[in-house]
């Protein structure tokens, strides 16, 4: 008798849990925006849904980081409540990614370049102030290359430290672009006439390190290292300054201006892709796109500028806006 | 001849005896070892992570004119919603500066105050119309830089901080006028999600972590249960029987990222379940969980003895009521306590969450399990990742959340198995 009267207890919690279950409703019509895509617009991105959400009329999107081929699949995989509404990405959607886009039928996108990026190459803030050319960097890191121990191997100038460089993995939208412009730019041309992948292949022997999306570690390993160099956006440095210090490339310093004017090497612009066919279905999509593109978050006093966004200029941001206005529809350069 | 013999004797005693202090010896200073990390760690955490649970508050008087705000108090909620609460809140500390007159500065000086303000403004004008035309005493939370600078110089330490020297001057005032304040952070444990480092909070993220394990939990724990059952009880050794058997030790020892895919493929695409959502995450983990919760409800029925089912039996029982009436009363503490281990499992799960979506900014605390939410690992994860500096003690104070929830189920497991242990004597 004493069993069942124990037992009591567990079957009461039992069965009341099982009255909850019952309670979850499935899930109704999407009232809230999905965002997916690129790790470097994340930050920008959720600012501008956390604003959008505080003034109380809609839902805060739902931000997702998943890299910017991540965010592009599962923005192509189709249209309908159960896709995300909006991809950011680093880079411009590629053709192939477009294709795929119209091939799952997502016809009409509309793309928004809200800025630019820069990508700093960074040491520990104590140490002297210093310049490299894109090619001394792609003598550095790159596979196919002469693969030199320290820096004063490359040019009796640069420093007499082992080189130790930590890198974002491969799947970020900054190693991207560090590719597309270091790699390539200072790839020495009988390397690129053999062969074009060869140039952005990085070494393997410990002087380059694959160090994590996680920035924040990278910060730490150059405070502890001094002599070690890290690979960080605009974003990152200028929120980071009391610990790191950008070096110059090609003798430009990494500065809004520079990379607005894109004279510094490694700028890039910044996207986000809409579905058109969700505006108006998915409540609030239209507006997001409008608090996105306004004035308070991208002209030069916007907050996206604060948090470290690059902006475009008076005329670049004109432009936007009517495109943005009037749903201009993208269509890859070929 | 015998002397000899008990010297050996007596070296061989030595050397047996040096060898079991030895093995006392490492036993204890591998327990040391273990011990001092964990102090190590939780030390560091602990000293990271406390000031979070503070934050730093300004009283200040907003003047809620009607003509600035925009609205009057007769209008309709959704006015009011979109009244111009910022531009109040930003004049609650101009009037305190009357000297300070070019935009940049002002600019510069309301980066003191948190965005919170002006949603503590907004939220009165919706709760309270009444008030609209009046002046309101509010203490309103000041902006991270603010907070990280403040707890910084109250501990004494020296703080390279984002804010400028006219900054630092004004603040220097404020704290003057002692209406600069620290009180306990009510908002780390009520909102969710936030940019902003001094808004953030863990609400939404605990709420999503209940959720998940509450449907992880009505689904993993009956089936189970009832697999354990059939299993133990009443499937005869058949080839079946142990492919079935070794399949779920196998499934044991899956990496969780597995079912996150296996989540993605066809809990989402298949069964169109909405993304980023407890209900979906519940799922997930309850497949990760179920051939743990299977395996020691397994171990539990086999300790039952014999005779308690022939007992049963004996006094013409049938199968189904030896089962439910005799064995799995006893059977019950092991199961209860091999669920509650598998839950605390999940708990620290991310890999899998991140296929399915709730690795995500979300800045709602969700009010069903079919809303969009992310789980207490997640937060962590995400803070971690952020630029603010902020954020390094939201994570540190988030672990020592999670680390509290492990401890609490650990405690519930261990009470569970004392109040339902039956004595089989």
């Amino acid at each position: 008798m004493k069993l069942s009267t124990k037992n009591k207890a567990v079957r009461n919690s039992l069965i009341s849990a099982l009255i909850l279950a019952a309670t979850p409703v499935v899930s109704q019509a999407r009232d809230q925006i999905q965002i997916v895509g690129s790790s470097t617009v994340y930050p920008f991105s959720t600012l501008v849904a956390e604003r959008f959400g505080s003034s109380g009329k809609f839902k805060t999107p739902v931000v997702e980081s998943t890299g910017t081929g991540g965010g592009m699949k599962l923005f192509c995989q189709g249209v309908g409540e159960s896709n995300p509404d909006v991809a950011n990405a680093s880079r411009a959607m590629k053709s192939s990614e477009f294709e795929n886009c119209q091939k799952n039928g997502v016809k009409e996108i509309v793309e928004v370049t809200f800025g630019s990026d820069g990508i700093a190459f960074a040491n520990n803030v104590n140490n002297a102030p210093i310049n490299f050319t894109l090619k001394q960097l792609w003598l550095a890191m790159a596979e196919n290359g002469p693969k030199p121990e320290k820096w004063s191997d490359i040019d009796k100038s640069l420093p007499d430290t082992k080189i130790t460089i930590l890198v974002p993995p491969p799947t970020s939208g900054t190693r991207d672009a560090w590719n597309d412009k270091v790699m390539k730019d200072g790839c020495p041309a009988e390397v690129k006439k053999k062969d074009k992948k060869a140039c952005k292949i990085m070494r393997e022997d410990g002087a380059v390190i694959e160090a994590g999306e996680n920035d924040a570690l990278i910060v730490q390993k150059l405070e502890a290292n001094p002599s070690a160099f890290g690979i960080f956006g605009f974003s990152y440095l200028e929120n980071n300054s009391d610990k790191i210090k950008a070096a110059n490339i090609d003798g430009v310093e990494i500065s809004l201006e520079s990379i607005q004017s894109y004279e510094y090497p490694v700028a890039r612009p910044l996207f986000f892709y809409v579905k058109k066919a969700h505006i108006g279905v998915i409540p609030g999509l239209k507006e997001y796109l409008d608090a996105f593109t306004n004035e308070k978050a991208i002209s030069e006093e916007g907050y996206l500028v604060d948090a470290g966004l690059v902006p475009l200029n008076n005329t670049q941001r004109s432009k936007l806006r009517k495109a943005t206005k009037d749903l201009v529809i993208f269509s890859p350069a070929k | 001849m015998r002397n000899e013999d008990s010297l050996y004797q007596k070296k061989r005693d030595r050397r047996r005896l040096f060898a079991d202090f030895r093995f006392r010896v490492y036993g204890i200073l591998g327990l040391v070892l273990a011990g001092s990390a964990l102090l190590f760690l939780l030390g560091n955490i602990f000293s990271t992570g406390y000031s979070a649970f503070q934050q730093t508050v300004i009283t200040l008087e907003f003047n809620l004119d009607a003509e600035i705000l925009g609205v009057t108090s007769t209008a309709s909620p959704a006015e009011r919603q979109e009244a111009n609460a910022a531009k109040v809140a930003k004049n609650g500390l101009y009037v305190l500066f009357p000297e300070v007159k070019k935009s940049k500065d002002k600019r510069n000086l309301t980066k003191l105050l948190s965005l919170g303000a002006e949603l503590d403004i907004r939220d009165l004008l919706i709760d309270k119309p009444e008030s609209i035309g009046s002046s309101v005493t509010l203490t309103v939370p000041m902006s991270s830089d603010v907070d990280q600078y403040y707890k910084a110089s109250l501990r004494g330490e020296q703080f390279q901080s984002r804010l400028d020297e006219q900054q630092k001057k004004w603040l220097q005032i404020l704290i003057d006028k002692k209406i600069v304040e620290m009180q306990f952070n009510t908002d780390f444990f009520t909102r969710a999600d936030s940019r902003y480092p001094e808004l953030a909070g863990i609400g939404g993220a605990v709420v999503g972590t209940i959720y998940t394990l509450l449907i992880c939990l009505l689904i993993a724990f009956p089936l189970g249960v009832a697999a354990a059952i059939y299993l133990e009880e009443f499937s005869r050794d058949s080839f079946m029987a142990r492919m079935v058997e070794a399949n779920i030790n196998n499934l044991a020892a899956v990496p969780s990222v597995i079912f996150g895919l296996l989540g993605l493929a066809v809990i989402l695409n298949v069964f169109g379940l909405p993304r980023s959502t407890p209900l979906a995450g519940g799922i997930v983990l309850a497949l990760m969980t179920l051939p743990t919760i299977i395996i020691a409800c397994r171990s539990a029925i086999k300790t039952v003895p014999p005779s308690i089912r022939e007992a049963g039996m004996a006094m013409g029982a049938s199968p189904i009521q030896v089962t439910f009436h005799h064995v799995m009363p006893a059977a019950m503490s092991g199961t209860l306590t091999g669920t509650i281990i598998g839950l605390a499992q999940a708990l620290g799960e991310t890999a899998p969450l991140l296929m399915i979506g709730m690795v995500a900014f979300i800045a709602n605390v969700p009010g069903a399990p079919s809303d969009p939410a992310t789980a207490l690992p997640v937060q962590i994860y995400l803070w971690a990742e952020s630029a603010e500096r902020g954020f390094v003690e939201k994570t540190a104070a988030a672990i020592m959340v999670i680390i509290v929830f492990l401890i609490a189920m650990n405690l519930l497991a261990v009470l569970i198995r004392n109040r339902t242990r039956i004595s089989n004597k």
